[in-house]
Formats: C-alpha cells, sequence, structure tokens
C-alpha cells in the first residue's frame, strides 16, 4: 500500500513543553491507523497536526508526496481531511440532514439546493451503512448516534481521511462494536482512519497499524497483527504493568447493610429497583450505555426524580437534593470530573473544601488553618502530596485531577460512595491508583456503588455485580458467577427470564 | 526553588504515568493577564505625572478617587455578579431609583430615614433580580434588561418626573463632609470595597460564588444551593447600586431619575480592563478597582492634557476591547 501521509521530524511545543519531539511516522492509504500512549504522550497532539488543527513548530507534512502547509482546520479540510473530536462538533438544535451537510452544502444564487446535498447525505449514509432519520435534530439523538452524524460528515466532506481522537469513550460495547465495523467498511472503501484512542482492544481490533507514542516521542509502529495489548502497555509505559486489579478482599458476611433503597423508579421505567450495600461491599453497577446506571446513581444522590425509599444505616432519609444525600453520608463522583465534578478554574484547596466547608465556618469567614490541615490530610489519603502552591487543577492530569475529586469527598468520609466512571479518561497507570484506593476504602468499611463502561473494571473490583436493562436492575451476580459473559448476558437480556432476581 | 505548577508526588502509582506535564507556558499567559492592567496603570500613572504638572496633586489625586466613587462601589458589587456566573443590567436604573427614593423620603420623613430607606430599596430590587435569575431561572441577561426599564419607571412614577429638590441642609452635609481631609462618600466606597473582597475571598459565600461561576453542576453536586447564591449577589448588587444613588444624591442635594444610564456598561467595563473573566469563576476586587482607576487615569490624563472627549472615547473602546482580547487569549492557551 502507498503512503497517503508522511510525517517527517514533527516537533510541536507548548511554551515550555516538547509536546511532540521529532515524529517521523508514514501512513498507509485507505489503512486504520491507530495512535496509542497515555495521557500526555502526545497523541492527541499529532492526530491534531494530522488534521491541521495544531501547526507544527517544526518538521513536514507530506501528503501524497507533496509538502503540505496548513495552519488551521479549514485547509486540511479542502484537502480531504477531517477530524471528529472527542467532544462532538454537532449543532444540536439542528437537523441530522444538515448537520451531515453543514459546510459541504450546495447553492445557486445563495439558496441551498438540498437535493444536490441529498445525493451526498445518502451516499455518506450508504457507505457507512447507517440509518438515521435525517430529520431528527441532533441533540435528540444518542451519544452514539450523534458519533455516526459526525462520521457522516466527514463522508459528505468527501475526505479521503479521517482523524478520530477517542470515538468510543463514550460508546457502549455494543456500539462500540458497530462503530469499528463502520471504520472497516470506509477503509475497505479507501478512506483512510487515523484512530486515537485510550482502549488497546478497540486499537488491535481495527487497526491495520498502530503507533506507540511515549512521552512526545515516538517509541514504535507496527502492524497490529504482531502485537497484543501487554506489548503496546509495555511500550506506552516503558515497563511492565504488575496485575492490574488488586486482590478482592471480601466483606465479612455478616457486615451490616449500610444503605438500602427500595422501591425506586426511574423516569423511564415502569419497574422498581432494590438495592443494597454491605459495610465494606464493592457493588458493581453493570449494563450497556443508556440502561439507566447514571440515573439510578443520580436518583441516589438526590439529582433525579424518583419515586422511592432511601436507608442509611437502617434509619429512613428523604434524598431530594445533593444537600440532603451529603449530609445523610452520600457521597458521589460524578461521570464527567470536567463538567460535573471539579471547579476548573480554581484551586485544588477550594474545591476538595467545597462540599464540606460548614466545617470552617466560623461566621461565614473561613478559618483558613484548619482547611488547610484537613486539605492536606484528604489529599494524603488519595496519594497526593500538594505543595504550598495554590495553582489551579486545570492545571493537573487526568489522574491526579480525578484524585482531588476523591480527597473532596473524603474529607468527611461517607457512608456510601457512588463512582461513576472513576477511571474515565485516566491513563493506564493512574488507573492502578484508584482501583487500589477503592479498595482500601473499603476495607476501612466504606460502602462502595461502582460504575463503569470498561466491563472489566466492574469484573476486577466488584463484590457483586448488579445489571441494569432498560433503567431496571435485571439480574445480580455474586462471587464466583461474576464474569464477563454472564454479565453480558444479562446486559444484553439474551438470559433475561433466568436472570430476573 | 519552581513554585510555578502544583508539587504533585503519588505514593502507590507508577511515576511514569503520573508526571503531570510542567507547564510553564501556562503561568506566563496568565502572569500576561494577571498583572498586566497592574503594569500598564502603573506606568500611566508615571508618565501622567511626568507630562503634567497639575497631576501629582492632592486635590487631583483625591478628586479622581471621589468622581469614581459611584461606579467604583456598583462595579465591586459587580464583581460578585459576574463571577457567579450571572450578569447585572439593572444597576443603573437602581442607582438613580436609590437616589429619587432617598431624596423623596428625606424631604418626607427626614434625613437619616430617607437615605436608610433609599439603600434597603436595592435589597428588595436586587431580591426581584435574585427571583427571576436564581429561582425562576431566566437569563440573567434578559431579566435584568426587562427589570432595569421597570425600575426606570419606577423611578419616574416616585418623582413624578421631576427635579427632587431635598430642601433640608443636614442631606447635603451628609454628602460633603469630610473626615481627614478625604470625603466621607470617598471612605464608604473604600470600606464596601475591602468588604467586598474579604466576602470574596475569605468567606464561604465567596467561595460558592467562584464555584457557581466556574462550573454550576459541580457546585450543585457539592450541596450549594446555586440559585440562592445567584439570588444574593442581585441583592448586593442591589444594594450596593442604591448607596451609590443615595450617595450621589446627597452629594449634589438632588434626587434625579435619569442619572446613571451610563453607570452600567461602564461597570462592566472596569471589572473586564481589570481582568475578571467575563464568563464567570474567575476575578477578583482588587482587579476592578486596577481597571477602575485605570480607565479613570485615562480619562483625567485626557483632560489634563486638553485632548478632545470623542478622542478618550475611542481610546477607552480599544482599551476594553484589548482587554477582552487579552481574557480570550488567555482561555485559549490554557485548554
Amino acid at each position: 500500500m502507498s503512503a497517503i501521509l508522511e510525517l517527517r521530524h514533527v516537533s510541536k511545543r507548548f511554551g515550555g513543553v516538547l509536546a511532540l519531539d521529532g515524529i517521523s511516522l508514514t501512513i498507509a492509504r485507505g489503512g486504520v491507523h491507530g495512535l496509542v500512549g497515555e495521557n500526555g504522550a502526545g497523541k492527541s497532539t499529532l492526530g491534531k497536526i494530522i488534521a491541521g488543527e495544531y501547526k507544527p513548530d517544526a518538521g513536514a507534512l507530506l501528503l501524497e508526496g507533496e509538502e503540505v502547509h496548513y495552519s488551521r482546520p479549514r485547509e486540511a479540510l479542502r484537502q480531504g481531511i477531517t477530524y471528529v473530536a472527542q467532544e462532538l462538533s454537532l449543532v444540536p438544535a439542528r437537523s441530522v440532514f444538515e448537520n451531515v451537510i453543514l459546510g459541504s452544502e450546495r447553492t445557486r444564487f445563495g439558496f441551498l439546493r438540498d437535493g444536490l446535498a441529498r445525493d451526498r447525505y445518502d451516499e455518506a449514509a450508504e457507505r457507512l451503512g447507517f440509518e438515521l432519520d435525517p430529520r431528527v435534530p441532533v441533540g435528540s439523538l444518542s451519544v452514539a448516534d450523534q458519533q455516526k452524524v459526525e462520521l457522516m460528515r466527514a463522508i459528505a466532506r468527501r475526505a479521503r481521511m479521517i482523524v478520530m481522537d477517542e470515538p468510543t469513550a463514550a460508546l457502549s460495547p455494543h456500539e462500540t462494536e458497530r462503530l469499528l465495523e463502520a471504520i472497516r467498511r470506509l477503509a475497505a472503501g479507501g478512506t483512510t482512519i487515523v484512530f486515537v484512542s485510550h482502549f488497546l482492544r478497540e486499537v488491535l481490533a481495527v487497526c491495520d497499524d498502530v503507533t506507540v507514542l511515549k512521552d512526545g516521542k515516538h517509541v514504535m509502529t507496527t502492524p497490529s497483527a504482531d502485537t497484543t495489548a501487554d506489548q503496546l502497555v509495555v511500550a506506552m509505559i516503558g515497563r511492565q504493568l504488575e496485575g492490574s486489579y488488586p486482590d478482592k478482599q471480601m466483606p465479612a458476611t455478616d457486615s451490616p447493610v449500610v444503605f438500602k433503597a427500595s422501591g425506586v423508579r426511574l423516569r423511564k421505567s415502569a419497574g422498581q429497583i432494590e438495592l443494597e450495600v454491605r459495610r465494606g461491599e464493592i457493588l458493581g453497577l453493570a449494563g450497556l450505555v443508556g440502561s439507566g446506571r447514571t440515573e439510578l446513581c443520580r436518583a441516589l444522590f438526590g439529582l433525579e426524580r424518583s419515586a422511592g425509599e432511601f436507608f442509611i444505616d437502617g434509619e429512613k432519609h428523604s434524598l431530594s437534593s445533593p444537600r440532603e444525600a451529603i449530609a445523610a453520608g452520600i457521597a458521589m463522583l460524578p461521570e464527567s470530573r470536567r463538567d460535573q465534578g471539579l471547579v476548573m478554574r480554581r484551586p485544588i484547596r477550594d474545591n476538595v473544601t467545597l462540599a464540606h466547608l460548614d466545617r470552617f465556618g466560623s461566621g461565614g469567614f473561613i478559618r483558613r488553618g484548619d482547611e488547610r490541615a484537613a486539605v492536606d490530610q484528604a489529599l494524603a489519603q488519595v496519594g497526593v502530596t500538594s505543595g504550598r502552591n495554590q495553582g489551579n487543577v486545570v492545571n493537573l492530569s487526568g489522574g491526579n485531577q480525578q484524585r482531588v475529586l476523591f480527597a473532596k469527598w473524603l474529607l468527611e468520609t461517607p457512608k456510601l460512595l457512588i463512582a461513576d466512571e472513576p477511571t474515565r479518561g485516566v491513563d493506564v497507570g493512574a488507573k492502578r491508583a484508584i482501583y487500589d484506593l477503592l479498595v482500601q476504602l473499603a476495607a476501612k468499611g466504606m460502602a462502595i456503588i461502582l460504575v463503569s463502561s470498561e466491563i472489566e473494571e466492574v469484573l476486577g473490583l466488584a463484590h457483586r455485580v448488579a445489571v441494569m436493562r432498560y433503567s431496571q436492575i435485571v439480574g445480580e451476580l455474586g462471587g464466583p458467577e461474576i464474569s464477563k459473559e454472564a454479565v453480558m448476558r444479562v446486559a444484553f437480556g439474551s438470559e433475561a427470564a433466568s436472570a430476573a432476581a | 526553588m519552581s513554585t510555578s505548577s502544583p508539587v504533585l508526588t503519588p505514593e502507590s502509582a507508577p511515576p511514569a504515568a503520573e508526571a503531570a506535564p510542567p507547564r510553564p507556558w501556562w503561568t506566563r499567559v496568565s502572569l500576561l493577564r494577571d498583572y498586566s492592567v497592574l503594569l500598564a496603570t502603573v506606568a500611566l500613572f508615571i508618565v501622567l505625572s511626568a507630562t503634567s504638572s497639575s497631576f501629582l496633586t492632592k486635590t487631583n489625586l483625591l478628586n479622581i478617587v471621589d468622581q469614581q466613587t459611584s461606579l467604583g462601589i456598583i462595579a465591586c458589587a459587580g464583581t460578585l455578579v459576574i463571577i457567579a456566573g450571572a450578569f447585572d443590567l439593572s444597576v443603573g436604573a437602581m442607582y438613580a431609583l436609590g437616589g429619587v427614593v432617598a431624596a423623596q423620603l428625606a424631604n418626607h420623613l427626614g434625613v437619616p430615614e430617607g437615605i436608610i430607606l433609599g439603600i434597603l430599596a436595592g435589597a428588595v430590587l436586587g431580591m426581584i433580580n435574585g427571583t427571576a435569575v436564581g429561582v425562576f431561572r431566566i437569563n440573567p441577561f434578559i431579566a435584568t434588561l426587562a427589570t432595569a426599564i421597570v425600575f426606570g419607571g419606577l423611578g419616574l412614577i416616585v418623582s413624578s418626573e421631576a427635579l427632587i429638590t431635598v430642601t433640608k441642609p443636614s442631606f447635603q452635609t451628609f454628602g460633603t463632609t469630610e473626615f481627614l481631609g478625604v470625603r466621607m462618600t470617598t471612605w464608604i466606597f473604600i470600606a464596601f470595597a475591602l468588604a467586598m473582597g474579604l466576602l470574596l475571598q475569605r468567606t464561604k459565600f465567596g467561595r460558592y460564588v467562584y464555584a457557581c461561576g466556574g462550573n454550576e453542576e459541580a457546585a450543585r453536586l457539592s450541596g450549594v444551593r446555586v440559585g440562592m447564591v445567584r439570588m444574593w449577589v442581585f441583592v448586593i448588587s442591589g444594594l450596593a447600586s442604591t448607596l451609590a444613588g443615595a450617595l450621589f444624591a446627597a452629594r449634589v442635594g438632588v434626587g434625579d431619575s435619569s442619572v446613571g444610564t451610563a453607570l452600567t456598561l461602564s461597570a462592566v467595563a472596569a471589572i473586564v480592563v481589570g481582568g475578571t473573566s467575563i464568563w464567570g469563576g474567575e476575578g477578583a476586587i482588587w482587579r476592578t478597582i486596577v481597571g477602575l482607576f485605570f480607565l479613570a487615569l485615562i480619562d483625567n490624563g485626557f483632560n489634563l492634557l486638553g485632548v478632545d472627549a470623542k478622542y478618550q472615547q475611542v481610546v477607552q473602546g480599544t482599551i476594553i476591547l484589548v482587554a477582552a482580547g487579552v481574557d480570550a487569549y488567555a482561555r485559549r492557551q490554557r485548554r
């Protein structure tokens, strides 16, 4: 296969940091090329340079053998290179059709000619094998469907190369599979895909070649057929990871029920949810995206209008607002650290104490010495020592941000910790630290509800797994019954009758 | 010792995975934004001292400060509103209404009652704004645009569309007394700015203000009553506006419902020039003070150097644009 794009000694500096250091790389035409590496390794930066979002400081890009200089996405687009970002760039209030055609509208005398555009739309839909109603507003679609719209747009723009940054991060396993299928189809049709991802299994499943980056440097490029996930991890972090999950320490069989929810009815559902978590127990909530996991977590934290009764240590509590939930001893690490968890442009200290400022208050003023001491203590618990510096959390790595979020909820030891996607967007090494922390907290007697889209995480950490479908708990697995196959069977409903509790 | 970024060291995690990339560039961009106005203000001060003999005089300097009291009080409260992620377009109307209420009641009830009730009227007006924004979740821009019209109408009604001259001399005495050679109004401005600074930096409420503007959802999930925080910043903004309005009325001895229209946007200008982000979540009172005096010095300098007012406008507008541009640039760099 001939090269569509060649990078020669490409470097990119952000102020003092060398994000990319002399990367040379050849991308074959009509293939899928994976870019992997830890957070901060430079894979997204490289993807953005290929797509013209960033301009390299040094080095050259050769497109079909000819040197190109583009410094903005528009110029790359003209060359047939599109970028599908992690955060989708759609216009939510407008229809699927308009979004797909956006940027490649056909006009005569300034008036739209949707008939011509329609051909392009149909062609894109056909090439990808997607069936979406072109008239519905994009905002009403699931994330997976929105992603399809992005891809269709890339095709409608006659892209010959598509750079995708973490396209599967928000998708369920099933949706991921569909997306990978579409990617394969595109590649078979001659489109080149650059696939930037954390998920090594997906990379190996879909990519022809994989490039590993570490600290802005090129480590290796290899056909995916010749490598394994383990080898990639070793290349990414430069050493072998010991067992990915800490040992499970089962809670004592007689340990008391800390939290009990009874007759919970989520908005969409007709059925009722019964849920119990014991002291020291990690309860995993599994299920496909959209199965109601996050809604259930939100309901338990007073964020979602729901019917039901809640008991903490046997005592009935009303949980109709986060305030009440916090007062009752519940803590929640929300799904999105950036949008829901942290105030990014405030110092670590402010973030850690935000939910518990009453503790340091006298007449509204904050006793800063006490606060400082408590923050240090909470940070120490999560394995972070902050200097005297009051830097904003936006400057921290994803893993450390997540730990700051943990510290926030450990300031007052909660009885129940709800962790919704605690390792999302965190790199391999930092994940293990978060697993260790969860296990430690459980060992100290905290009850934990764990939600994760990475089913291995649930399998590796949970003592018991509740599987959700259609906003209900449709099955529960404990101890030796916990396996990926069993969970997936229940999640997909292929074993609905036998698993219904 | 390098303290440019927080030092976080993991205990249990592998170091390779954890090292947050040091970002001195970030610090630099932020420094540019953090202190450029301050430097510019100091530079301007030096230039004016050197070029105009009448600039560096006690009278001129005290005059500059005194001329800024109304705007300054309103802008300090406005800083809280903007940091909380809201906007108050009704401050000018509340300012005028505070003045006419104070004047009207001073004539009818007595001077202290007039001034106190005139100021307290702002709490009610602010609560109306706060309810619209915090409880009914109306966009603050639209809500206060609407209430500004309502409050303006109320001003006309209370004043019967006429200037209210206060007949009691003690009204004006209050507005013009001096203490240690400085006008009472200036002292009140200083006290108000300090109070706002303390409120923002040292109290629980201040933290909540930053959190609501910085990440509303995170604040809510931390048990912060976002609506109530917004309600209170509007009450403070209302109180500040009528305080400034009553002080102004006392100074001139007249309640006038037509004053204050320019204040609303001048306050926003001072806040933004100081470097408080218009998007909320970031900023400080000292910034607003610096921004205020930067703009005031330019004004004063133009006057002392005898430059036509129309050029002042062009320069002021350009400065606001540059300040907003620096904010936008800094935000982009930090992503």
